[in-house]
């Protein structure tokens, strides 16, 4: 795989709150992931995972805290800017169904980055080479599979070149036959060095994948270690008992 | 004499039909074409200002566009048409002089963008949030998650009540014979409605009506077509079925690699 681990950052996430009204989703949220490390957030639904993220590229504005890339603070940047660095996949792919595959994939690369028509083509078809969907770049995303639709979303957000991937749920909208290819596409990402934090229900990968499994439950991180101390050895019990549930 | 000959007579006279056909097209259609065309742009324009005004934010947007639709929704067209081709007409003097439609188009474009915008506004509203959420997570400002993601696709969605409104536009369009036109500046109505009076036959007004059809009725399927082409995208090319089994044939591979 050609993304180059040389554009990959560290990602801190420090003492992250955010409250919507009443509704405390992030309590103190502390994450760390080295530089072309991949981690996933584990948890049950409503713990603040996909909020966290969401605070991660600034879609939602984190009360308080502060969240870093290679040590600098990014609350102060342009969020633009930022989001064209943080990549982010979502469950439900969000691709444009207006446009064709290949136009999802050029569309930025063509008005935030300024790349002229042919050039922007060329990334593009390299990415979709990439995971797997060169034929199906002239396709609208509804003719495509749910599992292709997400590899397309894959290969939109890193056309352009981010620096850290965010997944949200990128498999729990899929047919369960569908979630291996998609699942590929990302340990593959993951094992060329791009920095990601992945919210997944699929313990299988964050056990292979992973350098960092961090259990969320109530908007706090739990408990964070390598896979093997999450999986093997749980000291929380409400880790316990949520891993007893899903495994 | 019985009624359903009356009736044939009245209406289905060819000789009254010829002789008012040769002006219904060479002048008539012209200047509804040249009404109708010119208020469906400017309206469309203004909808979608309106429109974009409508969902925003700030409220010194969204109630000057909320007045402005009820007030321009609520009027009777004639009412409106006379306000603006008479009121405005002193102005129109200096501006434009003595010809009726620029004011005339004016009033159309602001009666159909008060409609026009409500329908785009429905339309952008229905567009899922999680698109914004997709553009704006790729870098894009609002501004240009709205032109480039929302906006298209919720126009798209609202193309058929779009085509409701220019219908109602291009009928509406008889409506600036109130503002008093010279023979040069009539449209199909007021050419089959001047033939009707003089000959007492209203068998050019017939006419004049499936000249309005002959608009309207493909109008519509044009843009049913369209409608369906922007849906489905271009037909099918043969390169479609060569993935259906690289789902299975790529997470095979990527199995191998892990």
């Amino acid at each position: 795989m050609t993304t180059a681990t040389t554009t990959s950052v560290s990602l801190d996430v420090r003492d992250v709150h955010l409250a919507f009204g009443p509704n405390r989703v992030l309590r103190g949220v502390d994450l760390s992931v080295p530089r072309g490390a991949t981690a996933c957030v584990i948890g049950p639904s409503g713990s603040g995972k996909s909020t966290l993220l969401r605070t991660i590229n600034r879609l939602i504005e984190p009360d308080r805290g502060d969240v870093l890339l290679d040590g600098r603070s990014v609350l102060g940047d342009d969020p633009d800017a930022l989001r064209q660095r943080v990549g982010m996949v979502f469950q439900q792919f969000n691709l444009f169904p207006h446009m064709s595959v290949l136009r999802n994939v050029t569309l930025a690369l063509r008005r935030l980055r300024k790349l002229g028509a042919d050039e922007a083509e060329t990334v593009a078809r390299a990415q979709l080479e990439l995971v797997g969907l060169a034929g199906k770049a002239n396709s609208r995303p509804a003719q495509l599979s749910g599992g292709q639709q997400q590899r397309v979303a894959i290969a939109r957000a890193l056309a352009l070149r981010p620096e850290v991937m965010l997944f949200d749920e990128a498999t729990s909208a899929l047919d369960p036959e569908l979630v291996k290819g998609v699942l590929g596409v990302m340990a593959d990402l993951s094992a060329a060095g791009k920095t990601m934090v992945v919210v997944t229900h699929e313990m299988g990968f964050a056990r292979q994948v992973a350098d960092t499994v961090a259990f969320m439950d109530r908007g706090v991180v739990l408990e964070a270690g390598p896979p093997e101390a999450i999986f093997e050895r749980a000291e929380h019990p409400r880790l316990r008992r949520f891993l007893d549930q899903v495994l | 004499m019985d009624p359903l000959s009356t009736l044939w007579e009245t209406f289905f006279d060819w000789d009254a039909m010829r002789e008012a056909l040769p002006e219904m097209l060479t002048v008539g259609l012209p200047n509804t074409l040249i009404l109708a065309v010119s208020a469906a742009l400017l309206g469309s324009v203004l909808g979608l200002l309106l429109a974009v005004a409508g969902i925003s934010r700030s409220r010194w947007l969204r109630w000057p566009a909320r007045v402005y639709t009820d007030v321009f929704r609520g009027l009777p067209a004639a009412a409106t048409i006379l306000l603006i081709g008479v009121g405005l007409a002193p102005l129109g003097m200096q501006v434009w002089g003595p010809d009726p439609y620029p004011l005339g188009i004016l009033a159309l474009s602001l009666i159909a963008a008060a409609y026009i915008g409500e329908i785009f506004r429905s339309g952008i509203q229905s567009v899922e949030a999680a698109q914004l959420e997709g553009a704006r997570a790729l870098g894009f400002s609002w501004a240009d998650a709205m032109r480039l993601v929302i906006i298209p696709q919720g126009i798209r969605r609202v193309l058929p009540a779009w085509v409701n409104q220019l219908i109602a536009l291009i009928k509406d369009s008889s409506l600036v014979y109130f503002l008093g036109l010279v023979a040069s500046q009539r449209e199909l109505f007021r050419i089959g409605q001047d033939y009707a009076a003089t000959t007492g036959n209203e068998s050019a007004l017939l006419l004049a009506g499936l000249c309005y059809l002959a608009l309207t009725v493909p109008l519509t399927h044009v843009v049913n077509w369209i409608d369906r082409r922007l849906r489905n995208g271009r037909p099918a090319t043969a390169s479609t079925e060569e993935d259906d089994d690289d789902i299975a044939s790529y997470a095979a591979t990527e199995g191998d690699r892990r």
